[in-house]
């Protein structure tokens, strides 16, 4: 079904563009809001769209998406009496929570080290702000360390040759985790031709919590007494249920 | 199938979770623990973030613990007077200790104080209840017979402290700084660790206060409830890290567990129960001493500032 509406909206894309011929490139996702649902474990994004050039065959896509900023502690454990503690800690800010990149060239993308760092392409150009008194080669180790992490738990991919192309058309699939964050993410798609930027287009992405789940947490953070109160009497009146209906037996 | 924990923020099996809480149930009708010591490790060995497994255990410890104190209140085994004073201290305790987890939680220790917590405390009580099942083996091959105690109890300093209280039911004349005092202990321990206490608070009341065994689980269990309730309530304010949905399912599969349990529990000596007991808790503490001890694949660790 999914694959039928986006060879549908492709390919009008692709006619549209060949009209026109004003605007190189046209991408979209296949659905702008990721609910997370009580049987929510995850889930995969299709992006796609296609570009209009004299010869496409050269030119490169990148797609780079990037999930709300949030505050990360990285900290470094060190033996202390024989056990491993947490000791030195940094804290960085405007750390996106998910980051996802992919590119149609399998080497990579062929774009100068500066519009690379501007786009945050590759998981060294990804930008957060690292404590200002700390030594810079400490803070460079522990923004290694952060980066480490978060590719390890699938937070942070950066792959090469992942969008598949087909003439005009383009397509590639981001997968989201269940342990992501809420919030509003930007999608970003790049077409690049002789190591220049000749199009981009960016379209927000809603990941957020619907049904039951998102009532529930609500309800704890809203009011957080009356959650913990509700919880307790629950909790009562399971022992009591317990009681009874094995009593009778 | 999955399920999405709301607060935990991460996706379960649910026949995992189910079959969590009937298995450590099914163990606690056996032997007649909470089964919160074992439960809250578990559910950090799989993932879920400590300081809710820590809050959500002491949700769940609440229903056990009222269908458990059931029983023993038909009996007459409740001590409501030594439960009541226990339960001043655990007030005192248990929120006490939940500022204490925020506090280490916002140094970035609060994982370390929690598996610290068990190697110690796991460590003391399986290596006691290991000796003492081996001995009693022994002894009951040698084919003598319990040695009966001929005091009650027997008196030392603690009985020459002040605010001296009547227990009628545990037969007992002594200082409310007592229970209060182990209370406050058990409290603390309870929103730390997320566990009832029980496997404390019972030593402490036949070894320390010198009650007699009968009322002892009863009255535990009767303390435990407002303690752990009182952890809930402290935890979902400050903290938000109780999850309802978590709790609900692991309380499910703790019911029928422990019903399973108990019938188990019957046909099953007492010495060897208690030998086994004491060897699944070793492994537990060992499991988590490793964890400290061995040097961790990465060094480095991230937390999200303001999350869990």
């Amino acid at each position: 079904m999914r694959a039928i509406l986006f060879l549908l909206i492709t390919a009008s894309l692709a006619l549209a563009g060949g009209a026109a011929r004003a605007v190189p490139l046209i991408a979209d996702i296949d659905r702008h809001l990721v609910a997370i649902t009580t049987d929510f474990t995850g889930s995969e994004l299709l992006i796609f769209g296609s570009i209009d050039l004299e010869d496409e065959d050269d030119a490169e896509i990148v797609v780079v998406v990037f999930g709300p900023n949030e505050e990360v502690v990285v900290r470094r454990k060190d033996r202390v009496a024989g056990m491993w503690i947490n000791q030195a800690a940094m804290t960085f800010s405007r750390v996106p929570a998910f980051y996802h990149a992919a590119t149609s060239n399998p080497e990579g993308v062929t774009l100068p080290a500066t519009a690379r760092a501007r786009h945050q392409i590759g998981t060294d150009n990804i930008r957060m702000r690292g404590p200002e008194d700390a030594p810079e080669d400490s803070v460079e180790v522990f923004k290694e360390a952060l980066l480490r992490n978060k590719i390890a738990i699938g937070h942070y991919v950066s792959d090469r040759g992942l969008i598949e192309r087909r003439g005009k058309l383009f397509r590639t699939s981001v997968a989201i985790p269940s342990n992501v964050p809420v919030g509003t993410y930007t999608v970003e798609t790049l077409l690049i031709a002789n190591r220049q930027i000749i199009g981009a287009q960016t379209t927000p992405l809603f990941v957020s919590k619907v049904g039951v789940g998102a009532q529930i947490y609500r309800f704890a953070h809203v009011e957080p007494l009356i959650f913990g109160i509700v919880a307790v009497l629950i909790a009562v009146a399971a022992g009591l249920g317990a009681n009874y209906m094995f009593r009778k037996v | 199938m999955h399920i999405y924990l709301p607060i935990a923020e991460m996706s379960v099996n649910i026949f995992l979770i189910l079959g969590m809480g009937a298995g450590v149930g099914m163990l606690s009708g056996i032997f007649g623990v909470g089964g919160g010591f074992l439960m809250t490790p578990l559910l950090i060995f799989m993932g879920v973030p400590s300081p809710v497994a820590v809050a959500t255990e002491a949700n769940q410890i609440v229903a056990s613990s009222v269908s458990g104190v059931m029983a023993h209140w038909r009996r007459g085994n409740v001590d409501f007077k030594m439960g009541t004073v226990l339960l001043v201290g655990g007030f005192f305790g248990s929120t006490g200790g939940v500022f204490l987890f925020k506090y280490l939680q916002s140094l970035g220790q609060i994982d370390f104080v929690i598996k610290l917590s068990y190697v110690v405390f796991l460590g003391i009580i399986g290596s006691l209840m290991m000796v003492e099942s081996l001995r009693a083996m022994f002894k009951s091959r040698s084919k003598t017979g319990r040695v009966s105690r001929g005091k009650l109890h027997q008196h030392n300093w603690l009985h020459g402290l002040p605010f001296k209280m009547r227990f009628r039911k545990s037969k007992l004349y002594i200082s409310a700084l007592l229970p209060l005092g182990i209370g406050f202990l058990v409290g603390v321990l309870s929103a730390i660790m997320g566990v009832g206490g029980g496997f404390v608070m019972v030593p402490a009341m036949i070894y320390l206060l010198g009650m007699p065994t009968v009322v002892v689980v009863g009255t535990s269990l009767f303390q435990i409830i407002f303690v752990t309730a009182n952890a809930t309530i402290f935890q979902a304010s400050l903290n938000q890290t109780v999850d309802v949905v978590l709790a609900v399912m692991l309380l499910v599969g703790g019911v029928v567990g422990a019903q399973v349990g108990t019938k188990i529990g019957v046909k099953l000596k007492g010495e060897q129960l208690r030998g086994l007991l004491a060897a699944m808790v070793l492994a537990v503490c060992l499991k988590l001493l490793f964890d400290l001890v061995i040097e961790p694949s990465d060094i480095y660790s991230i937390g999200v500032m303001g999350g869990h």
